[in-house]
């Protein structure tokens, strides 16, 4: 019994010993994020415009209905979304809406730092999902 | 130069002035102590469990007793409408000052010789020195008991109440093992006297009784942990079953008022465990004050050092420990050492 106190008093001393720590000191420090990290989604641009091409595969895979797309034609006689919303309060960040796209116009970004202050804020329109990094 | 010990009656104004100013210092001493010690034990668990522990304010979170101090300060005081006003108010005072004023009586270094009038005074570096001074030491360390039940009981909550029927029951099982492995001191020093026993002990590192009387100071840091509710033995506030046992209907300072005394106990049981069995203020260096706190500090290092490695006994394992190891082998150590002190005679 004397051997086992005597164990359990030395690990944690070891750990007391400087560079034990396994803390990041969050807000200075920060992690990255694995390639495939699910966070903040991003719509991707061609040169002109959004690749979406408003085939609401998107809000029909999304578990959650998050997704609103509305499409209509462009002059050049192209879908496109003319309203397309990710309500982040209902998103679970399940990546299906990446996997449903058929033009990969649809991305999710390292973006984990999502909290806000109002409820309004958290629905991301097509300009800001356009913006995200 | 012989030096007249300063008393009441030789020099009356200069005795009221020394002691007050022995007070305030040891009074401010501890509780400097108790308000970085829990900046250290949140510091040294934090490091232990290969976390940090409070970072942000100031350097190394150094202010964060004082941060902690202010908003305690500021927190509403709430007092449950169906609790027992009075001994409600009145507990938490009852477990602080017990604690506190046990200190009185533990000497801290060699007299200080003053010269006032032409006459040489010798003033004792230690608040009183008792001639029952471990049985006061004992007495009060019973009486913090009360605050803890009174605290349970006038809470009025179930988690309250186990909690402070635990501390009872877990208090008069470790104190019995305590006190009878302290005797083995007295029946070696011969005295009840702080002082008299850190003289004793003053020759060399040799004359501790720690090396005299091992089996002693082992069953004492063991009861000393258990008094003071300390991990593997915080039965009254195992917070995975009662909340946070006699303190959970208790906010703001009467709140910190139960966070002072548990960490007031802690220097009080290291003081005497410093007094008793490692020669108190006559240590390795020559400076009295520095030794007692150097002693003091690794003490309390070691508690915060269990804490952080050993999971907290169970309520029949703490009871099993206490009745049927602790106890007869304290009677044992006192059957042993009185057969050698009588047959050195």
């Amino acid at each position: 019994m004397i051997k086992e106190f005597i164990q359990g008093l030395s690990i944690t001393f070891k750990h007391l010993l400087p560079g034990h720590s396994t803390t990041v000191q969050y807000p200075k420090v920060k992690l990255q994020p694995s390639e495939r990290f699910r966070g903040l989604h991003r719509l991707v641009p061609t040169q002109d415009r959004e690749k979406c091409v408003a085939c609401y595969l998107c809000p029909t895979v999304c578990p959650a209905k998050c997704i609103t797309v509305e499409s209509a034609e462009n002059e050049k006689g192209e879908k496109y979304p003319k309203v397309y919303q990710i309500d982040l309060l209902r998103c679970i960040f399940c990546g299906y809406c990446v996997e449903a796209c058929p033009v990969e116009a649809i991305e999710m970004s390292g973006n984990y730092e999502l909290a806000n202050y109002h409820r309004s804020d958290f629905v991301f329109d097509k300009q800001r999902l356009l913006n995200t990094k | 130069m012989n030096a007249e010990l300063l008393s009441l009656s030789n020099a009356p104004w200069l005795y009221i002035g020394a002691m007050l100013v022995k007070i305030l210092v040891v009074f401010g001493v501890t509780m400097g102590i108790v308000a970085y010690a829990t900046w250290a034990e949140r510091k040294v668990i934090g490091h232990m469990q290969t976390r940090l522990g409070p970072m942000l304010t100031g350097w190394h979170g150094l202010l964060q007793p004082i941060a902690d101090g202010i908003k305690l300060f500021f927190k509403e005081d709430i007092i449950p409408s169906q609790a027992s006003r009075v001994p409600f108010i009145l507990a938490p005072m009852m477990i602080l000052i017990p604690s506190l004023i046990t200190i009185a009586v533990v000497p801290f270094g060699t007299d200080l010789v003053v010269n006032v009038g032409g006459k040489a005074y010798a003033i004792p570096l230690q608040i009183t020195d008792l001639n029952i001074g471990i049985l006061y030491i004992l007495a009060m360390a019973g009486l913090g008991v009360y605050g803890i039940t009174l605290a349970g009981w006038s809470s009025n909550s179930k988690y309250s109440l186990l909690g402070g029927v635990r501390a009872s029951a877990q208090m008069i099982s470790y104190e019995l093992a305590a006190g009878l492995a302290i005797i083995a001191v007295f029946m070696l020093s011969e005295t009840l006297s702080m002082r008299e026993i850190v003289l004793q002990q003053s020759g060399s590192i040799l004359d501790w009784y720690v090396w005299k009387q091992p089996l002693a100071f082992v069953l004492f840091l063991v009861t000393g942990t258990a008094e003071i509710n300390r991990t593997p033995f915080d039965m009254p506030e195992a917070e995975s079953e009662l909340v946070s046992g006699f303190c959970t209907e208790y906010s703001s300072m009467k709140y910190a008022l139960f966070f002072m005394a548990e960490y007031a106990n802690m220097i009080v049981v290291a003081a005497i465990m410093a007094t008793l069995f490692l020669g108190g203020w006559a240590g390795p260096t020559p400076w009295g004050p520095v030794n007692l706190l150097g002693k003091i500090f690794a003490f309390m290092f070691f508690l915060m050092w269990i804490r952080a490695t050993f999971p907290r006994v169970r309520y029949d394992q703490l009871m099993k420990l206490g009745w049927k190891v602790l106890l007869p082998l304290a009677l044992a150590n006192i059957l042993v050492t009185g057969i050698v002190v009588v047959l050195q005679q």
